[in-house]
């Protein structure tokens, strides 16, 4: 348990990794890192499938990086009307890369494929715990 | 290129928004006319494969029910799903079984109902085919992750909305000749233009994607017919033979997606293999259809096919060289964008038209020159699942 509380709104309750839940209340985004080959993660695994080791450890990701490319919804799926227009991107944190929304404060205009950006742990006011690609 | 392997019959039905009938009676539609395309009966199919994206289907199991409507019992049955490429996938199968002699004949069939839940319904679950677990969360959906594409690709290869758009265009004009496309209407630049107050398709949905560079959904079937080389040439004039047959996959996740402004990874995997089992290159295809989910997809398709070098796709559209006239047709029944896109028959209504093409069957939308090599590009996901089959006379 505890994964319900990852993201808007969450589609799975239970998984290894929830501990990822924990760590962003601690104000940490971390993936995970296979203690055997030393593969990384991100979105973290509880299994490595590099060399099938279920050894795994927890390394904080790289806080900033990239925008590799990112879209600004107009529509949304069931839960997340309330939210548009609200943009979505992928971040290279310098070779591991990221999937989230852009900081409210970025409107649709300004974001740009390249710009420089940070990573930061999200707290919806409702509870959920999220991350979010903001300004650098 | 070995001949091994044939399709003796292709089906479709219309694809329609609405469609009144079960799946079963939908089903129905497209084999009987693979069967009489074919001239055989149920007692000639040694087994069948259904097709479909379960999401959307509120029937459990449907390959036992489907077989038994379309009297294809007591033969085994199968059921395959990779989503919107499910019916690609089944050919590879059907064609593997051929190939190991398990069975000689085998039919092919792909549907979906998706007018069985609404459409706001059909994008969420369409959207449970991505990551649940670590992207759904965020509040994604189909067209924002082939936008997610579309950002990196124009950012770095200088393609533009136009080009966009007059991928739609191309799709209308054939899209019009199709009599079994959902959407029959033509396309003209000012149904993009913003300032139009009456402009239909330029609405953003996820941008840089607007309503135009979307395609519909729709309810429809599709059924191909494959034969080993025995009972292709016993029962078929005109077989037409698979030649080379490639597939990929992807990791689900974006954040693991290589190279964004590259395209998909699986259009470039696929068509590699494919090529190579059937001994041809890119120039040696007369007719391509490919997957045109978005416009953005079929640009990517160019290039991960080998028609365009990688970052130079729009020059085939700039050039009109996709159009039936020019070097390398692509999509001359409209693609998805015109004819509709039900998850589960696309493939196999992408290898009725290739089929039909290099029969020289394909009426107003035939390629001039009797093509004798065409090709059919399938997607499943958002790249998640590629499937690209080679076919010749």
């Amino acid at each position: 348990m505890g994964f319900e509380k990852f993201g808007r709104k969450s589609f799975t309750a239970m998984t290894k990794v929830s501990k990822f839940v924990d760590l962003l209340e601690e104000g940490k985004v971390e993936g995970s890192v296979c203690k055997q080959c030393g593969a990384k993660y991100f979105p973290p695994r509880a299994d490595c499938a590099a060399c099938m080791s279920k050894d795994m450890d927890w390394f904080e990701m790289p806080k900033s990086g990239k925008l590799e490319t990112f879209t600004t919804a107009y529509y949304a799926p069931f839960g997340f009307e309330k939210d548009c227009p609200y943009i979505m991107g992928v971040a290279d944190l310098g070779g591991i890369k990221l999937f989230a929304r852009l900081a409210g404060d970025i409107k649709p205009e300004d974001a740009k494929v390249g710009m420089d950006i940070m990573i930061r742990p999200l707290k919806y006011d409702d509870g959920q715990m999220s991350f979010e690609i903001a300004k650098a | 290129m070995a001949k091994d392997v044939a399709v003796i019959g292709v089906g479709q039905t219309s694809f329609v928004r609405g469609y009144e009938g079960s799946i079963r009676e939908l089903a129905f539609e497209a084999f009987r006319e693979a069967t009489q395309d074919a001239g055989i009966t149920q007692k000639d199919i040694a087994a069948s494969i259904f097709c479909s994206a379960p999401e959307y289907d509120k029937q459990r199991s449907p390959a036992g029910v489907l077989a038994e409507y379309l009297g294809l019992i007591p033969q085994p049955t199968f059921y395959i799903e990779t989503v919107c490429s499910s019916s690609s996938s089944g050919l590879k199968v059907a064609y593997s079984m051929i190939k190991a002699g398990l069975h000689d004949v085998v039919a092919v069939v792909g549907f979906q109902k998706m007018s069985e839940i609404t459409s706001a319904e059909s994008q969420e679950r369409m959207g449970r085919g991505a990551d649940i677990q670590w992207e759904a969360p965020f509040g994604t959906m189909m067209p924002a992750y082939y936008a997610l594409y579309a950002q990196a690709y124009m950012a770095k290869n200088g393609l533009t909305h136009d080009d966009l758009r007059d991928v739609r265009i191309k799709s209308g004009t054939y899209g019009q000749t199709n009599e079994r496309a959902v959407y029959r209407k033509g396309v003209k630049a000012s149904d993009f233009d913003p300032s139009n107050p009456d402009a239909r398709m330029a609405g953003a949905v996820a941008w840089p994607l607007r309503v135009g560079d979307a395609c519909a959904n729709a309810d429809g079937a599709s059924c191909v017919i494959l034969a080993n080389a025995e009972k292709a040439k016993a029962f078929s004039k005109k077989p037409v033979w698979v030649l080379g047959i490639g597939a990929a996959s992807e990791a689900v996740n974006m954040a693991a997606r290589p190279d964004f402004a590259k395209g998909l990874s699986v259009g470039y995997g696929a068509a590699a293999e494919a090529y190579k089992m059937a001994g041809i290159t890119a120039k040696d295809v007369k007719v391509a259809e490919v997957h045109d989910c978005f416009t953005i997809a079929e640009i990517m398709a160019y290039e991960g096919l080998g028609f365009a070098p990688m970052g130079d796709g729009k020059q085939l559209i700039r050039e009109k060289a996709t159009y039936k006239e020019g070097r390398i047709p692509v999509n001359v029944d409209g693609g998805l964008l015109s004819k509709g896109h039900p998850i589960g028959a696309t493939g196999g209504s992408q290898i009725r038209t290739i089929v039909l093409q290099l029969r020289d069957e394909a009426g107003p939308m035939q390629v001039p020159g009797s093509p004798e090599i065409g090709l059919v590009h399938n997607v499943g996901g958002v790249g998640l699942y590629g499937n690209v089959t080679i076919f010749g006379r």
